[in-house]
Protein backbone atom coordinates (compact mmCIF):
# COMPACT_ATOMS: atom_id res chain seq x y z
CA UNK A 1 0.00 0.00 0.00
CA UNK A 2 1.12 3.47 -1.32
CA UNK A 3 0.63 6.50 1.28
CA UNK A 4 1.12 9.90 -0.47
CA UNK A 5 1.11 12.93 2.11
CA UNK A 6 1.97 16.39 3.09
CA UNK A 7 3.85 16.55 6.01
CA UNK A 8 2.22 18.07 9.83
CA UNK A 9 6.16 18.10 11.42
CA UNK A 10 5.90 18.02 15.32
CA UNK A 11 8.58 17.97 17.93
CA UNK A 12 9.42 15.44 20.86
CA UNK A 13 6.99 13.70 23.10
CA UNK A 14 4.00 14.56 21.93
CA UNK A 15 2.03 13.46 24.68
CA UNK A 16 -1.72 11.80 24.19
CA UNK A 17 -3.17 14.91 26.29
CA UNK A 18 -1.85 17.02 23.00
CA UNK A 19 -3.24 14.50 20.37
CA UNK A 20 -6.79 14.44 22.05
CA UNK A 21 -7.73 16.56 25.17
CA UNK A 22 -9.46 14.51 27.89
CA UNK A 23 -12.49 16.81 28.15
CA UNK A 24 -13.68 15.16 24.26
CA UNK A 25 -13.56 11.28 25.95
CA UNK A 26 -17.02 11.67 26.04
CA UNK A 27 -16.96 10.13 22.92
CA UNK A 28 -15.77 6.89 21.33
CA UNK A 29 -16.82 8.21 17.26
CA UNK A 30 -13.24 8.80 15.15
CA UNK A 31 -14.27 11.76 12.90
CA UNK A 32 -15.75 13.08 16.02
CA UNK A 33 -12.77 13.14 18.02
CA UNK A 34 -10.35 14.42 14.57
CA UNK A 35 -12.11 17.45 14.82
CA UNK A 36 -10.42 17.90 17.92
CA UNK A 37 -7.10 16.10 16.82
CA UNK A 38 -4.29 18.26 18.67
CA UNK A 39 -5.99 21.05 19.35
CA UNK A 40 -4.30 22.44 22.33
CA UNK A 41 -0.70 22.94 20.96
CA UNK A 42 -1.98 23.24 17.44
CA UNK A 43 -5.71 25.11 17.28
CA UNK A 44 -6.22 24.78 13.51
CA UNK A 45 -4.56 21.37 12.81
CA UNK A 46 -7.48 19.23 11.85
CA UNK A 47 -8.87 22.24 9.55
CA UNK A 48 -5.81 21.88 8.05
CA UNK A 49 -5.22 18.43 7.58
CA UNK A 50 -6.27 16.95 3.83
CA UNK A 51 -7.04 13.77 3.74
CA UNK A 52 -3.82 11.19 3.05
CA UNK A 53 -1.61 13.69 4.95
CA UNK A 54 1.32 12.40 7.24
CA UNK A 55 2.34 13.36 10.81
CA UNK A 56 6.17 13.39 11.24
CA UNK A 57 7.36 13.84 14.69
CA UNK A 58 10.80 13.27 17.15
CA UNK A 59 11.33 10.62 19.84
CA UNK A 60 8.16 9.49 22.40
CA UNK A 61 5.55 9.96 20.12
CA UNK A 62 1.99 9.27 21.86
CA UNK A 63 3.71 9.37 25.59
CA UNK A 64 1.43 9.36 28.54
CA UNK A 65 -2.28 7.90 28.48
CA UNK A 66 -3.66 4.93 26.86
CA UNK A 67 -6.06 6.29 25.55
CA UNK A 68 -7.15 4.70 22.16
CA UNK A 69 -8.76 7.89 21.16
CA UNK A 70 -5.79 9.05 19.89
CA UNK A 71 -4.79 7.31 17.19
CA UNK A 72 -8.59 7.19 16.50
CA UNK A 73 -8.37 10.99 16.39
CA UNK A 74 -5.58 10.97 14.24
CA UNK A 75 -7.35 8.30 11.88
CA UNK A 76 -10.22 10.38 11.75
CA UNK A 77 -8.69 14.08 10.80
CA UNK A 78 -7.85 12.27 7.65
CA UNK A 79 -3.99 11.35 8.81
CA UNK A 80 -2.72 8.28 7.02
CA UNK A 81 0.28 7.47 8.50
CA UNK A 82 2.67 8.42 11.59
CA UNK A 83 6.33 8.65 11.14
CA UNK A 84 8.09 9.22 14.47
CA UNK A 85 11.70 8.43 15.86
CA UNK A 86 10.37 6.65 18.39
CA UNK A 87 7.01 6.07 19.52
CA UNK A 88 5.26 5.05 23.07
CA UNK A 89 4.45 1.96 24.08
CA UNK A 90 0.53 1.84 24.53
CA UNK A 91 0.49 4.12 21.39
CA UNK A 92 2.49 1.32 19.54
CA UNK A 93 0.03 -1.13 20.86
CA UNK A 94 -2.83 1.05 19.70
CA UNK A 95 -1.64 2.30 16.58
CA UNK A 96 -1.09 -1.94 15.59
CA UNK A 97 -4.45 -2.80 17.21
CA UNK A 98 -6.15 -0.21 15.15
CA UNK A 99 -4.42 -0.38 12.18
CA UNK A 100 -3.20 2.70 11.73
CA UNK A 101 0.34 2.89 10.07
CA UNK A 102 3.42 4.23 11.74
CA UNK A 103 6.62 3.74 11.10
CA UNK A 104 10.18 4.78 12.67
CA UNK A 105 13.17 6.29 11.46
CA UNK A 106 16.27 8.31 12.85
CA UNK A 107 16.44 10.97 10.21
CA UNK A 108 13.42 13.26 11.28
CA UNK A 109 15.82 15.69 11.03
CA UNK A 110 16.16 15.52 7.60
CA UNK A 111 11.90 16.32 6.79
CA UNK A 112 9.99 19.69 6.87
CA UNK A 113 6.60 20.76 7.30
CA UNK A 114 5.15 20.94 4.07
CA UNK A 115 7.56 18.23 2.34
CA UNK A 116 5.52 15.77 0.25
CA UNK A 117 6.48 11.98 1.29
CA UNK A 118 5.66 8.53 -0.47
CA UNK A 119 5.58 5.97 1.89
CA UNK A 120 5.62 2.40 0.46
CA UNK A 121 4.32 0.18 3.81
CA UNK A 122 4.94 -3.49 2.27
CA UNK A 123 8.90 -2.62 2.71
CA UNK A 124 8.74 0.06 4.70
CA UNK A 125 10.60 3.02 2.40
CA UNK A 126 9.79 6.35 2.73
CA UNK A 127 10.57 8.78 -0.47
CA UNK A 128 10.75 12.65 0.51
CA UNK A 129 9.21 14.00 -3.08
CA UNK A 130 10.70 17.28 -2.53
CA UNK A 131 14.43 16.34 -2.79
CA UNK A 132 14.22 12.75 -3.82
CA UNK A 133 15.82 11.64 -0.25
CA UNK A 134 14.62 7.88 0.70
CA UNK A 135 14.60 6.82 4.24
CA UNK A 136 14.83 2.80 5.20
CA UNK A 137 12.37 2.39 8.47
CA UNK A 138 12.06 -0.80 10.31
CA UNK A 139 10.38 -3.27 8.82
CA UNK A 140 7.73 -5.15 11.81
CA UNK A 141 8.28 -8.62 12.83
CA UNK A 142 5.99 -10.88 11.14
CA UNK A 143 3.62 -11.23 14.15
CA UNK A 144 2.99 -7.40 14.38
CA UNK A 145 2.35 -7.75 10.22
CA UNK A 146 0.13 -10.28 10.96
CA UNK A 147 -2.25 -8.49 12.37
CA UNK A 148 -1.63 -5.20 10.29
CA UNK A 149 -2.42 -7.20 7.69
CA UNK A 150 -5.94 -8.24 8.80
CA UNK A 151 -6.82 -4.76 9.82
CA UNK A 152 -6.01 -4.73 13.11
CA UNK A 153 -6.38 -6.73 16.22
CA UNK A 154 -9.98 -8.09 16.41
CA UNK A 155 -9.95 -9.34 12.83
CA UNK A 156 -7.11 -11.00 13.60
CA UNK A 157 -8.18 -12.93 16.61
CA UNK A 158 -11.64 -13.65 14.97
CA UNK A 159 -10.23 -15.43 12.06
CA UNK A 160 -7.79 -17.20 14.45
CA UNK A 161 -10.66 -18.59 16.71
CA UNK A 162 -12.74 -19.18 13.52
CA UNK A 163 -9.56 -21.54 12.07
CA UNK A 164 -9.42 -23.12 15.87
CA UNK A 165 -13.36 -23.91 15.58
CA UNK A 166 -13.42 -25.63 11.50
CA UNK A 167 -10.09 -27.66 13.03
CA UNK B 1 22.30 -15.78 33.26
CA UNK B 2 19.46 -15.42 35.37
CA UNK B 3 16.23 -13.75 34.65
CA UNK B 4 14.34 -10.69 36.26
CA UNK B 5 10.73 -11.02 38.27
CA UNK B 6 9.42 -9.60 35.44
CA UNK B 7 10.55 -12.50 32.78
CA UNK B 8 9.54 -14.92 35.39
CA UNK B 9 6.54 -13.89 35.45
CA UNK B 10 5.75 -13.47 31.89
CA UNK B 11 7.65 -16.83 31.93
CA UNK B 12 4.37 -18.57 33.96
CA UNK B 13 1.92 -17.01 31.42
CA UNK B 14 3.10 -18.67 28.62
CA UNK B 15 3.49 -22.38 27.47
CA UNK B 16 7.30 -21.52 26.37
CA UNK B 17 10.37 -22.27 28.44
CA UNK B 18 12.52 -19.38 27.47
CA UNK B 19 12.02 -16.05 26.46
CA UNK B 20 14.72 -13.11 24.72
CA UNK B 21 14.12 -9.20 25.11
CA UNK B 22 12.00 -7.95 21.84
CA UNK B 23 10.55 -11.49 20.80
CA UNK B 24 6.71 -11.31 21.02
CA UNK B 25 4.36 -13.75 23.09
CA UNK B 26 0.91 -14.45 23.91
CA UNK B 27 0.44 -14.80 27.56
CA UNK B 28 -2.74 -15.48 29.28
CA UNK B 29 -3.85 -13.04 31.91
CA UNK B 30 -4.71 -12.77 35.60
CA UNK B 31 -7.18 -10.05 35.58
CA UNK B 32 -8.19 -7.25 33.03
CA UNK B 33 -9.57 -3.69 33.58
CA UNK B 34 -11.20 -0.69 31.73
CA UNK B 35 -12.70 2.29 33.14
CA UNK B 36 -15.68 4.99 32.01
CA UNK B 37 -12.96 6.18 29.63
CA UNK B 38 -11.77 2.89 27.86
CA UNK B 39 -14.16 0.48 28.35
CA UNK B 40 -16.81 1.56 26.58
CA UNK B 41 -14.76 1.33 23.23
CA UNK B 42 -13.75 -2.03 24.51
CA UNK B 43 -17.36 -2.86 24.69
CA UNK B 44 -18.60 -1.47 21.59
CA UNK B 45 -15.50 -3.94 19.63
CA UNK B 46 -16.65 -6.95 21.92
CA UNK B 47 -20.22 -6.28 20.88
CA UNK B 48 -19.50 -5.17 17.31
CA UNK B 49 -17.57 -9.18 16.51
CA UNK B 50 -20.59 -10.83 18.06
CA UNK B 51 -19.40 -12.42 20.70
CA UNK B 52 -21.55 -13.59 23.83
CA UNK B 53 -19.92 -13.90 26.81
CA UNK B 54 -16.81 -12.69 28.45
CA UNK B 55 -13.71 -15.36 28.62
CA UNK B 56 -14.31 -15.42 33.21
CA UNK B 57 -16.54 -12.67 34.23
CA UNK B 58 -14.29 -13.00 37.62
CA UNK B 59 -11.06 -12.17 36.03
CA UNK B 60 -12.86 -8.17 34.12
CA UNK B 61 -13.10 -5.36 36.87
CA UNK B 62 -14.70 -2.45 35.75
CA UNK B 63 -14.28 1.20 37.55
CA UNK B 64 -16.42 4.42 36.68
CA UNK B 65 -13.83 6.96 38.25
CA UNK B 66 -12.44 9.37 35.60
CA UNK B 67 -15.35 11.68 35.17
CA UNK B 68 -17.38 10.05 37.98
CA UNK B 69 -19.79 11.40 39.77
CA UNK B 70 -20.85 11.68 35.75
CA UNK B 71 -20.08 15.60 35.23
CA UNK B 72 -22.59 15.72 32.56
CA UNK B 73 -24.48 13.29 30.25
CA UNK B 74 -22.49 12.05 27.47
CA UNK B 75 -20.39 10.94 30.25
CA UNK B 76 -23.04 9.25 32.41
CA UNK B 77 -23.79 6.93 28.96
CA UNK B 78 -20.59 5.76 29.14
CA UNK B 79 -20.77 4.77 32.82
CA UNK B 80 -24.06 3.26 32.14
CA UNK B 81 -22.31 1.15 29.10
CA UNK B 82 -19.99 -0.01 31.89
CA UNK B 83 -23.30 -1.05 34.38
CA UNK B 84 -25.19 -2.24 31.70
CA UNK B 85 -22.38 -5.13 30.59
CA UNK B 86 -21.34 -5.83 34.26
CA UNK B 87 -25.15 -6.84 34.41
CA UNK B 88 -25.37 -8.88 31.53
CA UNK B 89 -21.84 -10.52 32.05
CA UNK B 90 -22.28 -11.22 35.29
CA UNK B 91 -19.12 -9.31 36.03
CA UNK B 92 -19.43 -8.88 39.97
CA UNK B 93 -15.82 -6.66 40.47
CA UNK B 94 -18.06 -3.61 39.24
CA UNK B 95 -17.98 -0.48 41.34
CA UNK B 96 -20.10 1.76 41.41
CA UNK B 97 -19.66 5.20 43.13
CA UNK B 98 -20.53 4.59 46.94
CA UNK B 99 -18.43 1.24 46.72
CA UNK B 100 -16.02 3.15 44.24
CA UNK B 101 -12.10 4.16 43.98
CA UNK B 102 -9.82 5.56 41.64
CA UNK B 103 -9.42 2.10 40.39
CA UNK B 104 -5.41 2.09 41.12
CA UNK B 105 -5.72 2.34 44.71
CA UNK B 106 -9.55 0.11 44.87
CA UNK B 107 -8.17 -2.75 43.04
CA UNK B 108 -4.84 -3.55 45.78
CA UNK B 109 -7.33 -2.57 48.50
CA UNK B 110 -9.25 -4.49 47.48
CA UNK B 111 -6.96 -7.36 46.93
CA UNK B 112 -7.92 -8.30 43.28
CA UNK B 113 -4.13 -8.04 42.44
CA UNK B 114 -1.28 -10.02 44.13
CA UNK B 115 2.10 -10.77 43.62
CA UNK B 116 3.33 -12.93 40.44
CA UNK B 117 -0.10 -12.32 38.65
CA UNK B 118 0.14 -10.96 35.01
CA UNK B 119 -2.30 -8.07 34.50
CA UNK B 120 -3.62 -5.53 32.05
CA UNK B 121 -5.47 -2.35 32.15
CA UNK B 122 -7.08 -0.04 29.66
CA UNK B 123 -5.53 2.82 31.80
CA UNK B 124 -1.65 3.97 31.58
CA UNK B 125 -1.00 3.82 35.56
CA UNK B 126 -2.14 0.09 35.96
CA UNK B 127 1.62 -0.42 36.28
CA UNK B 128 0.80 0.87 39.77
CA UNK B 129 0.49 -2.64 40.85
CA UNK B 130 3.66 -3.52 40.27
CA UNK B 131 4.94 -2.23 43.60
CA UNK B 132 2.90 -5.79 44.73
CA UNK B 133 5.55 -7.81 42.47
CA UNK B 134 3.08 -8.37 39.99
CA UNK B 135 3.64 -7.63 36.50
CA UNK B 136 1.14 -5.24 35.52
CA UNK B 137 0.73 -2.91 31.90
CA UNK B 138 -1.63 -0.73 30.23
CA UNK B 139 -2.92 -1.43 27.42
CA UNK B 140 -5.97 0.09 25.09
CA UNK B 141 -8.93 -0.91 24.38
CA UNK B 142 -8.98 -2.88 21.50
CA UNK B 143 -6.38 -4.78 24.19
CA UNK B 144 -9.41 -5.02 26.82
CA UNK B 145 -12.17 -6.00 24.24
CA UNK B 146 -9.62 -8.97 23.30
CA UNK B 147 -9.10 -10.19 26.65
CA UNK B 148 -12.47 -9.92 27.18
CA UNK B 149 -13.21 -12.86 24.18
CA UNK B 150 -10.18 -15.29 25.31
CA UNK B 151 -8.27 -13.50 28.11
CA UNK B 152 -5.56 -13.17 26.32
CA UNK B 153 -2.67 -10.44 25.58
CA UNK B 154 0.00 -9.90 23.28
CA UNK B 155 3.68 -8.60 24.65
CA UNK B 156 6.91 -7.63 23.29
CA UNK B 157 9.37 -8.61 25.54
CA UNK B 158 10.76 -5.54 27.07
CA UNK B 159 14.22 -5.28 28.63
CA UNK B 160 14.36 -4.19 32.35
CA UNK B 161 16.40 -1.52 33.85
CA UNK B 162 17.37 -1.59 37.65
CA UNK B 163 17.03 1.70 40.08
CA UNK B 164 18.62 0.76 43.49
CA UNK B 165 18.17 3.67 46.21
CA UNK B 166 20.24 3.81 49.34
CA UNK B 167 21.21 6.58 51.94
CA UNK B 168 19.33 8.07 54.70
CA UNK B 169 15.80 8.80 53.78
CA UNK B 170 15.14 12.35 55.34
CA UNK B 171 12.67 14.04 56.91
CA UNK B 172 9.75 15.21 54.19
CA UNK B 173 11.31 12.76 50.97
CA UNK B 174 8.93 10.01 50.17
CA UNK B 175 8.01 7.78 47.02
CA UNK B 176 6.47 10.83 44.96
CA UNK B 177 9.92 12.20 45.60
CA UNK B 178 12.52 9.53 44.65
CA UNK B 179 10.20 8.59 41.43
CA UNK B 180 10.57 12.47 40.41
CA UNK B 181 14.54 12.28 40.80
CA UNK B 182 14.00 9.29 38.95
CA UNK B 183 12.08 10.58 36.41
CA UNK B 184 14.25 14.21 36.41
CA UNK B 185 17.51 11.80 35.78
CA UNK B 186 16.42 9.31 33.05
CA UNK B 187 13.89 11.63 31.39
CA UNK B 188 10.25 10.47 30.12
CA UNK B 189 11.68 7.89 27.60
CA UNK B 190 14.26 7.29 29.59
CA UNK B 191 12.83 3.50 30.16
CA UNK B 192 10.71 3.46 26.79
CA UNK B 193 9.12 0.19 26.22
CA UNK B 194 10.93 -1.64 29.17
CA UNK B 195 10.49 -2.43 32.97
CA UNK B 196 11.36 -0.76 35.84
CA UNK B 197 12.66 -2.29 39.12
CA UNK B 198 12.86 -0.53 42.19
CA UNK B 199 15.46 -2.08 44.88
CA UNK B 200 18.03 -0.80 47.42
CA UNK B 201 17.85 -0.69 51.37
CA UNK B 202 15.29 2.49 50.91
CA UNK B 203 12.90 0.96 48.85
CA UNK B 204 12.91 -1.79 51.86
CA UNK B 205 12.08 1.00 53.90
CA UNK B 206 9.05 2.52 52.43
CA UNK B 207 5.33 1.89 53.13
CA UNK B 208 3.23 0.40 50.59
CA UNK B 209 1.53 3.47 50.10
CA UNK B 210 5.02 4.87 48.47
CA UNK B 211 5.50 2.05 47.26
CA UNK B 212 2.48 2.52 44.96
CA UNK B 213 3.21 6.00 44.04
CA UNK B 214 6.85 5.51 42.47
CA UNK B 215 5.37 2.09 40.55
CA UNK B 216 2.61 4.27 39.46
CA UNK B 217 4.96 6.72 37.65
CA UNK B 218 6.93 4.01 35.74
CA UNK B 219 4.97 5.12 32.70
CA UNK B 220 6.05 8.62 33.01
CA UNK B 221 9.31 7.45 32.16
CA UNK B 222 7.75 5.59 28.99
CA UNK B 223 8.18 2.29 31.33
CA UNK B 224 5.97 -0.38 30.56
CA UNK B 225 5.89 -1.56 34.12
CA UNK B 226 7.31 -1.24 37.25
CA UNK B 227 8.34 -3.65 39.94
CA UNK B 228 9.11 -4.00 43.40
CA UNK B 229 10.13 -7.33 44.24
CA UNK B 230 7.71 -8.47 47.24
CA UNK B 231 8.60 -8.62 50.94
CA UNK B 232 7.38 -8.69 54.17
CA UNK B 233 5.97 -5.26 54.01
CA UNK B 234 4.23 -6.40 50.93
CA UNK B 235 3.16 -9.73 52.43
CA UNK B 236 1.65 -8.07 55.26
CA UNK B 237 -0.49 -6.02 53.18
CA UNK B 238 -1.37 -8.38 50.54
CA UNK B 239 -2.46 -11.26 53.37
CA UNK B 240 -5.33 -12.95 54.58
CA UNK B 241 -5.19 -12.78 50.75
CA UNK B 242 -8.47 -14.12 49.00
CA UNK B 243 -6.77 -16.39 46.54
CA UNK B 244 -3.11 -18.12 45.90
CA UNK B 245 -0.50 -16.13 44.74
CA UNK B 246 3.05 -16.75 44.12
CA UNK B 247 6.53 -14.36 44.83
CA UNK B 248 9.11 -13.76 42.53
CA UNK B 249 12.62 -12.56 43.29
CA UNK B 250 14.89 -11.38 40.50
CA UNK B 251 17.64 -13.68 40.45
CA UNK B 252 21.47 -12.50 41.22
CA UNK B 253 22.94 -12.81 37.70
CA UNK B 254 19.50 -11.58 36.13
CA UNK B 255 20.19 -9.89 32.56
CA UNK B 256 19.90 -5.76 33.25
CA UNK B 257 20.04 -3.55 30.44
CA UNK B 258 21.21 -0.95 33.13
CA UNK B 259 21.68 -0.02 36.75
CA UNK B 260 21.39 3.11 38.28
CA UNK B 261 22.42 3.60 41.89
CA UNK B 262 21.04 6.68 43.71
CA UNK B 263 22.53 8.07 46.97
CA UNK B 264 19.14 9.93 48.44
CA UNK B 265 20.48 11.26 51.75
CA UNK B 266 20.81 14.75 50.35
CA UNK B 267 17.77 15.03 47.95
CA UNK B 268 15.18 17.80 49.01
CA UNK B 269 11.48 17.30 48.03
CA UNK B 270 10.98 17.70 44.42
CA UNK B 271 8.96 19.47 41.91
CA UNK B 272 7.83 18.53 38.18
CA UNK B 273 7.61 21.69 36.04
CA UNK B 274 5.15 23.06 33.33
CA UNK B 275 5.10 21.23 30.90
CA UNK B 276 6.78 17.24 31.12
CA UNK B 277 6.99 15.29 34.86
CA UNK B 278 10.52 15.06 33.84
CA UNK B 279 11.63 19.11 34.49
CA UNK B 280 12.09 18.51 38.03
CA UNK B 281 13.51 20.75 40.11
CA UNK B 282 14.51 20.83 44.27
CA UNK B 283 11.67 22.65 45.84
CA UNK B 284 13.71 25.71 46.96
CA UNK B 285 15.32 26.63 43.55
CA UNK B 286 11.38 27.57 42.97
CA UNK B 287 11.19 31.25 44.43
CA UNK B 288 7.79 32.79 44.32
CA UNK B 289 5.81 30.74 41.86
CA UNK B 290 2.33 32.19 43.35
CA UNK B 291 -0.66 29.41 42.78
CA UNK B 292 -4.31 29.70 42.25
CA UNK B 293 -5.14 25.63 43.29
CA UNK B 294 -3.70 23.40 45.02
CA UNK B 295 -4.87 19.35 44.49
CA UNK B 296 -3.99 16.39 46.41
CA UNK B 297 -5.32 13.31 45.56
CA UNK B 298 -4.81 10.99 42.35
CA UNK B 299 -3.69 7.38 42.03
CA UNK B 300 -0.19 8.83 42.52
CA UNK B 301 -1.03 10.25 45.88
CA UNK B 302 -4.46 10.11 47.21
CA UNK B 303 -3.58 6.83 49.79
CA UNK B 304 -4.33 7.36 53.72
CA UNK B 305 -0.86 8.09 54.42
CA UNK B 306 -1.02 10.96 51.92
CA UNK B 307 -3.48 12.68 53.59
CA UNK B 308 -2.54 12.11 56.96
CA UNK B 309 1.05 14.03 55.84
CA UNK B 310 -1.19 16.75 54.28
CA UNK B 311 -3.77 16.91 57.53
CA UNK B 312 -0.71 17.30 59.80
CA UNK B 313 0.91 19.93 57.92
CA UNK B 314 -2.67 22.05 57.89
CA UNK B 315 -3.55 21.46 61.25
CA UNK B 316 -4.61 24.89 62.90
CA UNK B 317 -3.86 26.42 59.61
CA UNK B 318 -5.51 28.02 56.59
CA UNK B 319 -5.21 27.64 53.32
CA UNK B 320 -3.90 30.79 51.55
CA UNK B 321 -6.44 33.25 50.79
CA UNK B 322 -7.43 32.97 47.23
CA UNK B 323 -5.87 29.93 46.84
CA UNK B 324 -7.64 26.49 46.56
CA UNK B 325 -7.00 23.40 47.90
CA UNK B 326 -8.99 20.09 46.59
CA UNK B 327 -8.39 17.38 48.62
CA UNK B 328 -9.37 14.12 46.87
CA UNK B 329 -9.44 10.53 48.82
CA UNK B 330 -8.73 7.62 46.04
CA UNK B 331 -11.03 5.35 47.59
CA UNK B 332 -14.44 5.36 49.69
CA UNK B 333 -12.86 3.53 52.13
CA UNK B 334 -9.83 6.01 52.40
CA UNK B 335 -12.77 8.84 52.58
CA UNK B 336 -14.35 6.91 55.58
CA UNK B 337 -11.02 6.97 57.34
CA UNK B 338 -10.14 10.56 56.63
CA UNK B 339 -13.50 11.31 58.28
CA UNK B 340 -12.99 8.63 61.80
CA UNK B 341 -9.04 9.93 62.04
CA UNK B 342 -9.84 13.71 62.04
CA UNK B 343 -8.33 13.99 58.61
CA UNK B 344 -11.47 15.82 56.78
CA UNK B 345 -12.46 18.09 59.56
CA UNK B 346 -8.15 19.43 59.07
CA UNK B 347 -8.77 20.06 55.38
CA UNK B 348 -12.21 21.35 55.74
CA UNK B 349 -11.55 24.11 58.66
CA UNK B 350 -8.30 24.81 57.04
CA UNK B 351 -11.02 26.08 54.10
CA UNK B 352 -10.18 22.51 51.56
CA UNK B 353 -12.50 21.10 49.27
CA UNK B 354 -12.81 17.63 50.29
CA UNK B 355 -14.69 15.86 47.61
CA UNK B 356 -15.43 11.74 47.09
CA UNK B 357 -13.47 9.84 44.95
CA UNK B 358 -12.28 10.91 41.13
CA UNK B 359 -10.04 11.25 39.11
CA UNK B 360 -11.75 14.47 38.24
CA UNK B 361 -9.11 17.20 38.21
CA UNK B 362 -5.85 15.29 37.20
CA UNK B 363 -6.89 15.08 33.30
CA UNK B 364 -8.57 18.20 33.20
CA UNK B 365 -12.31 16.18 33.73
CA UNK B 366 -14.31 17.97 36.69
CA UNK B 367 -13.75 18.72 40.25
CA UNK B 368 -11.45 21.97 39.54
CA UNK B 369 -10.39 22.24 36.05
CA UNK B 370 -7.65 25.49 35.11
CA UNK B 371 -8.71 28.54 33.92
CA UNK B 372 -5.73 30.58 31.86
CA UNK B 373 -2.78 31.30 33.00
CA UNK B 374 -3.78 29.58 36.38
CA UNK B 375 -0.83 27.83 38.30
CA UNK B 376 -1.53 24.54 39.98
CA UNK B 377 0.81 22.44 42.12
CA UNK B 378 -1.16 18.43 41.87
CA UNK B 379 0.17 15.87 43.36
CA UNK B 380 -0.56 14.15 40.07
CA UNK B 381 1.51 12.55 37.40
CA UNK B 382 1.29 14.61 34.66
CA UNK B 383 1.73 18.08 33.72
CA UNK B 384 1.24 18.47 29.91
CA UNK B 385 0.37 21.77 28.40
CA UNK B 386 -3.66 21.63 29.00
CA UNK B 387 -3.85 18.25 31.25
CA UNK B 388 -5.92 19.86 33.95
CA UNK B 389 -7.90 22.58 32.01
CA UNK B 390 -6.86 25.40 29.49
CA UNK B 391 -3.73 24.69 27.56
CA UNK B 392 -2.31 28.04 29.37
CA UNK B 393 -2.74 26.70 32.26
CA UNK B 394 0.33 25.60 34.14
CA UNK B 395 0.82 22.35 36.20
CA UNK B 396 2.99 21.70 39.02
CA UNK B 397 3.60 18.20 40.17
CA UNK B 398 4.36 17.11 43.90
CA UNK B 399 4.42 15.05 47.25
CA UNK B 400 1.57 15.64 49.44
CA UNK B 401 4.02 17.29 51.93
CA UNK B 402 5.05 20.22 49.28
CA UNK B 403 1.10 20.49 48.10
CA UNK B 404 -0.08 21.22 51.36
CA UNK B 405 2.74 23.32 52.58
CA UNK B 406 2.13 25.29 49.56
CA UNK B 407 -1.58 25.41 49.99
CA UNK B 408 -0.08 27.63 53.35
CA UNK B 409 1.71 30.01 51.71
CA UNK B 410 -0.33 30.51 48.47
CA UNK B 411 3.14 29.58 46.52
CA UNK B 412 5.50 26.70 46.06
CA UNK B 413 7.09 26.13 49.24
CA UNK B 414 9.12 23.60 51.45
CA UNK B 415 7.29 22.33 54.26
CA UNK B 416 9.84 23.36 56.57
CA UNK B 417 8.34 26.94 55.58
CA UNK B 418 5.33 26.08 58.04
CA UNK B 419 5.91 23.31 60.42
Amino acid sequence: MIIKGRVHKFGDDVNTDDIISAKYLVSTNAEELGVHCMESIRPNFARCVKRGDIIVAGKNFGCGSSREHAPLAIKGCGIKAVIAESFAGIFFRNAINIGLPFLEIKHINEISEGDYLEIDLSNGIIKNLNNNDVYHSQSFPEFLQDIIKQGGLMNYIMKQRKVRCIR
Amino acid sequence: MGYTIAYKILLTHIKKKRIAAGEFIEARIDLALGNDITAPLAIEQFKRYGVKRVFDANKIVLVPDHFTPAKDSRSANQCKILSGFAREQKIKNYFEIGYMGIEHALLPEKKLVLPGDLIIGADSHTCTYGALGCYATGVGSTDLARAFIDGRCWFRVPRTKRFIYFGKLSRWIGGKDLILYTIGNIGVDGALCEVMEFAGPVIGKLGMDDRFTMANMAIEAGARAGIIEPDEITLRYINPAPREYKVYHSDRDANYEKIYEYDISKIEPQVACPHLPSNVKSVSELKNIKLEQVVIGSCTNGRISDLRIAARILKNKKVKAGLRLIVIPATQKIYLEAIEEGLAEVFLAAGGVFSTPTCGPCLGGHMGVLAEGESCLATTNRNFIGRMGSPESFVYLSSPAVAAASAVKGRISHPDEVS
